[in-house]
Order: C-alpha cells, then structure tokens, then sequence
C-alpha cells in the first residue's frame, strides 16, 4: 500500500515519456520529409530554366539539357506498361475468376509474392544476361522496359486482384443466370467493373518505373540522345534517374542533377496524388452510403 | 446455330487457356530468374572455392593476382542493414503507433500522404541528398578526411525503410480487435499503457512482418547507398568507406571481365540467397499474423 504513491508516480513517468517519445518521432520524420521536399525545390529553382528542359547535352555548346532523359524515360515506361499491363491482368483475371486448382494458385502467388521481393539491383543483372545478350536486344530501353515489366508484374496483379474480389459476386451470378459464359460475362460485367484499380495499379507501377534505376543501368544504359520513339526504344538511353545518377556520382554536374531531382520529385507528387485520388474514388463507389 | 455455339465455345476456351498461360509466365519469371543466377553464378565460386569466396578477407579483383573474398560485402551489408534498422525502426514504431492510435483524423490524413511521398521518392534523389547534406556534415561533425561511410549508409537507408516499416505496423496495429482495448481500459490501465502493453503486443507479428520487409529493402538497395557510402572493399567499420553486397556488383559490373565477372554474378547469387532466405522469413510472419 505504501508504494501506491511511487506506483502512480512511475506509470505517470511512463506515460509522459512514451508520449514524448511518440511526439518526437512523429516530428522528425514529419521534419524530415518537408526537409527534402524543401531542399530540394528550393536548390533546383535557380537551375530551371526552358533550355534545360528542351535541349540535349552538348559539348560543343557547352550546354546541359535533360530532354533526351525525358523523353528516353517517356518511351521507357510507356512500352513497359503497354506490355505488363495485359500480361499482370490476365494473371490477376486467371488467379480470381479461372483457377480451379488451389495447389497451382498458391505455386503462381508465392512466385508473384517472391517476383515482389527481388531487389532492383538483381533484376538489372539478370535483365542484362537474358535480354541484352541472350536475345540479343542489346543495351537498350527497350531491354530496359521488358526487366521493368518483370519487376512490375506483381504490382499489376495484386492491384487487379484486388478489385475483382470487390465486384460482387451477385454480378458474376446474375450474368451466368442470362446465360452469358464466362469470358463474356468477364469482359462485359467484371472488368468494367475494376477499371478504376487497374488505372490505380498502372499509375503505381509508373511510379516505381519512374524512380527505377539499379536495374536499368547495365539494361537501359547512359546515353543521352534525342531519339524519337522506334529509335530510341532500340538505342541505348539514360531515364531521368539513371541521368541523376551519372551527372551527381560520376561527372559532379549538380546544377542539372538538381533539375532532374525536382522533376521525379514532381512526378513522385502526381503518381501519389492519382494513386491516392483513384483509391478513394474506388472505396467511395463501392460504399453504398457514399452512392447516395 | 450449331456453327454460332462452336465458335462460342472456342473463344471461351481459347480465353481461358490464354489466361492459364498468363498465370504460368509468372512461375516461368521466377524460375528464370533463379536458373540464369545459378548458372551465372556457381562457375566463379567452383573456381574460387566455397571457403575463400564467402569467407575471404580480401576483394582484390583488378590486381595481378587477384583475390576474390566478399566477406567485407557480406558483413557491410549485415551491419549497415543492422543499422538502418537500429535508427529506422523506434522511428518507425513510435510514429506508426501515434499514427494509427492517437493522432486525430485531421492529423492523421495530412501525416499519411507525407509518408506516401516519403515511399515513393526514386533511392537516386535519396542518394543525391544524402551525397550533398550528410556526407559533408558527417565530415565535418566527426571530422573525418570523407564523410562517405558505412554511418552515412546507415542513415540514408534508415530513412529509406522508414515509410515500409510505419505502413506495414499501423495496419497490423489496427487490426488488432477493440475488445482487448477496452478490456484493458476497463481494468484501470491508460491510454498510453493500454496501447504499449496491449495494443502493441497483440500487433507483433506485424511489426517483426515490417522490420523483415525493411531489412529486405535494405539489404537490396543499391543506388543510394552506391552514392553515400564510398565504394572501397574495406571491412566493415562505421567511419570508413564501405562496399555492400549490391553495390560491389553495380561498382564493377561496367567494366569487369573474365573471373571477375563472373565473381560479381556469385555476389549476385549470394544476395538473392540473402534475399530468399528473408522472404521465406516474412511470409512465415506473415502468415501467422494472419491465423489470430
């Protein structure tokens, strides 16, 4: 009984301090994303410029521009998506509404789930031995743009499978009951139903192609040519963050690796801001108050 | 009508064999995978022997007789992911904890989007920043002759780890049932005590699932820390110049040749070894979080 007093003191104590411990780590990592935001656009602003942005690196004019990675990164992640866009919703199409042997399912998720798990770096090398050199497509975006698709595919049916489990199944029941078979009823009932998580699944995997860089290195490679698309999906071509790299780490140009920084910071903002608009459109839709 | 059902029947099985195949791809993009890493891999470390590669002390890959130990690498990467954990994870903990239990939704929804950038930023603009603002400062605070370090390292891919390791604990933080909330309220314990001595130790095996997910992260990652920690084969020690396992094989991998190149592909092997053994261990978690 004596200790009563000491007791409340102690847990008092406790409290306070896992309060404080809280609050403080809260605020620095709150610090710590407005401190990069920060620092970055505010280093880069004196750096923009329209020449940056519309010229290609040039020695003899002594000029640094960033069109080139601009587009190179364009044609990279178009191509990438145009082809892992059909390949991880049909996965996802299979794994939901065809499969019928739960052993086979659960051998394609943990290959999805281990795909998800490789590092960037890994993907680069293996990008590198099987497209470039085994098939032949050399150092190029378009060997660039197959390793992306690899390394996205995961993304792609996880996003898709997941808004296939949110149709109802009334749908699918209703659409047998008049008669319709299953790749019609597929086609015409489920998948305009799950649009909006795909679209969310594309701008996602965009996201994570735009920052991409370990694997592109030895697949896509450093050149800086203006190319348009049939050329340049075929040359070798630097993204912007391969651009971001060589520029800081190898050649010390920092006023256009600024530039480059801003611009994927940008579109870091955008891919989230979709993602995250499209994910609340979908939970709004598929909440019967939020029909009203 | 006979000829209208038959060609009927054929799209749907077409449609259905199409999808099964685009299940498949995804276990042909594993074993793919693994198979080219093997096969790139084993010869260097036949020829290098087993012992002395993992075990040697000494990475001297362009000298006249060269040596071929990623010891260095491997302990570099343990004890910098170690470390990215070390800072990373109370961080991570305490704000996923105030986050999911004790912000308030306004709070809460501003918070959320900033962790969400934080995630999605390229690891080139982490290594950019960390290559302009802490590398110099750790020069100068520790008066170092570079501040290029297996510390500086650390710090990047704490950060880096941060975003995983708060999402993945407030999910799991938040499932745990109301009941055993207010049980413990009920009894007279606080708020604070409720959700440390509660709460968190319900929601564990989602936290270790998220301390696994970042050291999986961590482990991988290359262009950041390619930029921040030097690149020399030393031995780990927290003030000098270190190489990781994923950056000695991008370091090297551009103009390597021969046995060397063939080592980098053993490194390779070596992490995606690391990489497995880490998934296996957070599906493990994961899925046991998911039977409570």
């Amino acid at each position: 009984m004596l200790n009563t007093a000491s007791n409340a003191a102690s847990r008092k104590l406790y409290k306070n301090f896992m309060r404080g411990c809280m609050l403080l780590c809260v605020s620095l990592t709150i610090a710590l994303v407005f401190f990069l935001i920060a620092y970055i656009l505010f280093r880069s602003i004196p750096y923009f410029s329209i020449d940056i942005l519309t010229t290609k690196p040039s020695y003899l004019r002594g000029t640094i521009g960033v069109l080139p990675d601009i587009l190179n990164t364009i044609y990279l992640v178009l191509t990438a998506i145009v082809i892992v866009l059909p390949l991880g919703v049909g996965a996802a199409i299979y794994l939901t509404e065809y499969a019928n042997s739960p052993k086979l399912v659960k051998v394609i998720e943990y290959a999805v789930e281990t795909l998800a798990g490789i590092p960037s770096i890994i993907y680069g090398l293996v990008g590198m031995l099987f497209f470039c050199q085994f098939l032949g497509f050399q150092t190029s975006l378009l060997a660039g743009s197959l390793t992306l698709v690899i390394m996205n595919i995961p993304i792609i049916i996880r996003t898709t499978q997941e808004s296939l489990k949110t149709v109802p199944q009334g749908y699918r029941e209703g659409s047998f009951g008049l008669g319709a078979a299953k790749f019609y009823m597929i086609r015409t009932v489920v998948l305009p139903c799950c649009i909006d998580g795909i679209v969310t699944g594309c701008i996602l995997a965009t996201g994570r192609m735009l920052g991409e860089s370990a694997a592109l290195l030895f697949t896509a490679g450093f050149a800086h040519t203006l190319n348009g698309y049939f050329d340049g999906i075929t040359s070798s071509g630097a993204t912007l963050t391969v651009a971001l790299y060589v520029y800081a780490k190898e050649q010390g140009e920092f006023e256009v690796a600024f530039v480059i920084a801003a611009i994927l910071l940008i579109l870091c903002f955008i891919t989230n801001y979709l993602s995250q608009y499209l994910a609340n459109r979908m939970r709004n839709a598929h909440n019967p108050q939020g029909q009203r | 009508m006979l000829d209208k059902k038959s060609s009927f029947n054929g799209s749907e099985s077409i449609a259905s064999l199409v999808f099964l195949i685009l299940g498949i791809v995804n276990i042909a993009f594993v074993l793919l995978i693994c198979i080219y890493l093997i096969i790139a891999g084993l010869p260097a470390i036949k020829e290098i022997g087993i012992i002395d590669f993992l075990f040697g002390t000494r990475w001297a890959s362009t000298a006249t007789e060269p040596e071929f130990g990623i010891l260095p690498f491997i302990l570099t990467s343990i004890y910098g992911t170690a470390g990215a954990i070390v800072i990373g994870l109370p961080l991570g903990f305490f704000s996923a904890v105030y986050l999911a239990k004790f912000a308030n939704k306004k709070v809460r929804t501003t918070i959320e989007p900033l962790i969400d950038l934080l995630a999605g930023i390229p690891s080139v603009v982490y290594g950019f920043v960390g290559m302009l603002v802490l590398v110099p400062a750790i020069q100068v605070i520790f008066n170092l002759p570079d501040g290029a370090s297996l510390f500086a390292a650390i710090i990047v891919l704490a950060i880096m780890i941060l975003p995983s390791i708060i999402k993945i604990s407030i999910t799991s933080l938040e499932a745990v049932p109301n009941e055993y909330e207010l049980g413990s309220l009920a009894l007279g314990a606080n708020e604070i005590e409720t959700c440390f001595r509660v709460t968190v130790k319900a929601a564990k095996s989602g936290i270790a699932a998220a301390v696994v997910l970042g050291v999986g992260r961590a482990i991988g990652e290359a262009m950041a820390v390619m930029m921040v920690a030097g690149n020399a084969a030393n031995m780990p020690s927290l003030f000098e110049s270190v190489r990781f396992l994923t950056t000695a094989v991008a370091s090297e991998m551009s103009y390597s040749s021969g046995l060397q190149r063939d080592a980098l592909f053993s490194i390779a092997l070596v992490l995606f070894v690391f990489i497995m053994l880490i998934n296996a261990t957070l599906n493990m978690l994961l899925k046991r979080g998911g039977k409570r």
